[in-house]
């Protein structure tokens, strides 16, 4: 497998970050990394990761379900992440979560036929001051509301 | 950026490069024209015992949620060992209500890089890592980016500012999961593990990342160390009370009117944090209670909040200063709820490893649950208290306790909620096979 030169130049780096004989250390981040890339922990990917790493198969199998960022199978384009978690739950956390599986049509760790979307309940993302909270894949929205959720969803179904 | 206005009562000593709103990371020309890595040079010029006896005068205590004395910490580091000595900073920030870590990563990365360049200098390590949470990754951007002008500024790499020393840092992504903060966890999870924890001792500080000595604090606790080298420990241990040094930072979330992250001295009032600094109850309701430190310290009632925010204080009342997550809730709070979504998170975050905590966690929230749907039974209310009791320092690491202490406390201190609930679940009498309310 060959991933984009950006991960490639990191993938290079983050091998001489762990000491010698010790670039196992760099397993978890490099799974996280290339998923990105590839959209889900596949048996190819940890085929890859572990001939990079110089570990056996069973190695990267035994991490993957411990990391629940890690997952065998693809998410939605927009992964959108709902905390709510205790200071998201009492600024409405969970009605936002509600709101969220009507708006997209679906449950939690769903996916939406035209895979654009996928929906999960997190746990505390740390923007518990500025709750409740959502994540779409990486990026963070603060004080969400209801319309304000509309909005973003919607805005992001016109850009794809 | 910074997400909410500073206060006129806090005290700028990590923030103090900030500015609201600012929409960029502080970057390296900026930091060293407000004397930033003059606290390094100045650790450059001192032994190892010098630096770790100004960072014991700061009386400096762990930010991530134990409070411990970090001079000691460093202390405890074999420095005549001949392996190589390393340095990890804790960023897996998650424990619920805490947010304060990633306003540090995000606005001042420098201040950060600079704690560890001080500590490392202590204890002569050779190369350090920062465990960002995987959630964080824009922060991930922006630490790398620092880190980069770093090296290019002869901060990190090899010879130093010409003082032949070596050293090099990191970041590494986490990539989902709570018991990762848990120092031993993270340090597994470095090497390429699953984050179970290790049995302790061996401690960190003789037998840590790759089995070498190693310091690991949290982040706010690095980033307060430049500060104290460059003013003195002595002017740090003056700003807070005599056992806590300094300031830290409060995160401060739920029902009030001006949630946010403030630096406020060590034994800030916490009525006054929430009347004054976060301007008072929202909706002009009641307080009902707050969680002092995150989710894994023992709530406190309304009555119980006038006191100052150290770490004797709080546990003089049987709870902790844990990580500076204040969450506040109002009268209208449903504390059953509040605790079933908090047992929801440590069963979902248990690893597994020590059968208390993981079976306890989830008998817990299957308990918290139907008490909170109202399909409990009366002996429930004590089965949980003992359950919680039961798990008590039986694991390996504190994630049972912080399961358990949470329960214990709302369970005692709110018990007529619990109780509430049953009786109304008995009124409404449950027609035989109706469906339970949906519970997420
Ligand atoms: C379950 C669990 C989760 C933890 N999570 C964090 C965390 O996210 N960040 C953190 O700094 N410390 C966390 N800690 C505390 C660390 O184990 C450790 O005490 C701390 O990072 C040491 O740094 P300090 O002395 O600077 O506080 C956690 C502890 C436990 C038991
Ligand atoms: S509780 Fe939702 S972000 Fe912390």
């Amino acid at each position: 497998m060959t991933f984009s030169p950006e991960l490639e130049a990191r993938f290079a780096r983050m091998l001489r970050n762990y000491p010698p004989g010790r670039q196992k250390g760099a397993l978890i981040p490099m799974l996280l990394y290339a998923q990105d890339e590839t959209g889900a922990v596949t048996p190819e990917l940890v085929q890859e990761v572990a001939n990079r790493l110089s570990v056996k198969p069973v190695e990267v199998e035994e991490v993957i379900g411990f990391y629940s960022m890690l997952r065998r199978k693809p998410m939605g384009k927009y992964h959108v992440q709902v905390c709510t978690n205790i200071s998201c739950l009492l600024t409405g956390g969970e009605e936002l979560f509600e709101h969220a599986c009507r708006k997209l049509g679906i449950g939690n760790r769903e996916v939406t036929p035209d895979g654009q979307f996928s929906l999960e309940e997190v746990e505390c993302m740390g923007a518990c001051s500025w709750a409740p909270a959502v994540e779409v894949n990486y990026d963070f929205h603060h004080k969400m509301t209801p319309e304000k959720f509309d909005q973003l969803i919607d805005s992001l179904a016109k850009r794809q | 950026m910074l997400f909410n206005e500073p206060h006129p009562l806090e005290v700028k000593v990590l923030t103090r490069r900030f500015e609201y709103p600012n929409a960029e990371p502080i970057g390296i020309d900026r930091f060293l024209a407000t004397r930033g890595y003059e606290g390094f040079r100045k650790a450059l010029g001192m032994t190892p015992e010098q630096i770790i006896d100004e960072v014991k005068k700061s009386n400096l205590r762990g930010r991530g949620g134990a409070g411990f004395p970090t001079g000691m910490k460093w202390s405890f580091v074999p420095r005549q060992s001949p392996k190589p000595k390393y340095i990890v900073v804790n960023a897996d920030e998650s424990e619920p209500g805490t947010c304060k870590d990633r306003i540090i990563l995000e606005n001042d990365p420098h201040r950060l890089i600079e704690g560890v360049l001080i500590a490392a200098r202590a204890i002569n390590a050779s190369r350090g890592w920062i465990y960002i949470r995987g959630e964080y990754r824009y922060l991930i951007a922006v630490v790398d980016k620092a880190i980069e002008e770093a090296y290019q500024h002869g901060f990190l790499g090899e010879n130093i500012q010409g003082s032949g020393w070596t050293f090099h840092l990191s970041t590494h992504s986490g990539a989902g999961a709570y018991e990762c903060g848990e120092e031993s966890a993270l340090l597994n999870s470095l090497e390429g593990l699953r984050g179970n924890p290790r049995l302790k001792p061996p401690f960190p500080a003789t037998s840590g990342a790759f089995q070498c000595p190693t310091v690991l604090n949290n982040v706010e606790t690095y980033s307060a160390v430049p500060d104290i080298i460059l003013n003195g420990g002595e002017w740090y241990s003056n700003l807070g009370t005599p056992k806590n040094g300094g300031t830290r930072l409060f995160c401060l979330s739920g029902h009030v009117n001006r949630p946010g992250v403030y630096e406020l001295p060590m034994g800030f009032n916490l009525l006054r944090l929430i009347n004054e600094v976060g301007g008072g109850v929202r909706g002009g309701r009641k307080l009902k209670a707050v969680i002092p430190g995150g989710s894994s310290c023992p709530v406190l009632k309304a009555e119980e909040c006038d006191l100052p925010m150290d770490h004797e204080s709080l546990a003089k009342i049987g709870s902790m200063l844990g990580s500076g997550g204040v969450v506040v809730m109002d009268e209208t709070t449903d504390m059953v709820k509040a605790m079933f979504r908090i047992m929801k998170f440590y069963a979902h975050e248990s690893c597994g490893w020590c059968i208390p905590c993981r079976e306890g966690t989830a008998w817990l929230k299957k308990l918290l649950g139907r008490l909170d749907e109202g399909l409990g039974v009366s002996t429930d209310i004590d089965l949980a208290n003992e359950l919680a009791r039961n798990m008590l320092g039986k694991t390996f690491c504190a994630l049972g306790d912080a399961a358990a202490m949470p329960t214990i406390s709302f369970v005692e201190k709110f018990r007529g909620e619990f109780e509430a609930k049953l009786k109304s679940a008995q009124a409404q009498a449950p027609v035989p096979g109706a469906q339970p309310l949906a519970v997420l």
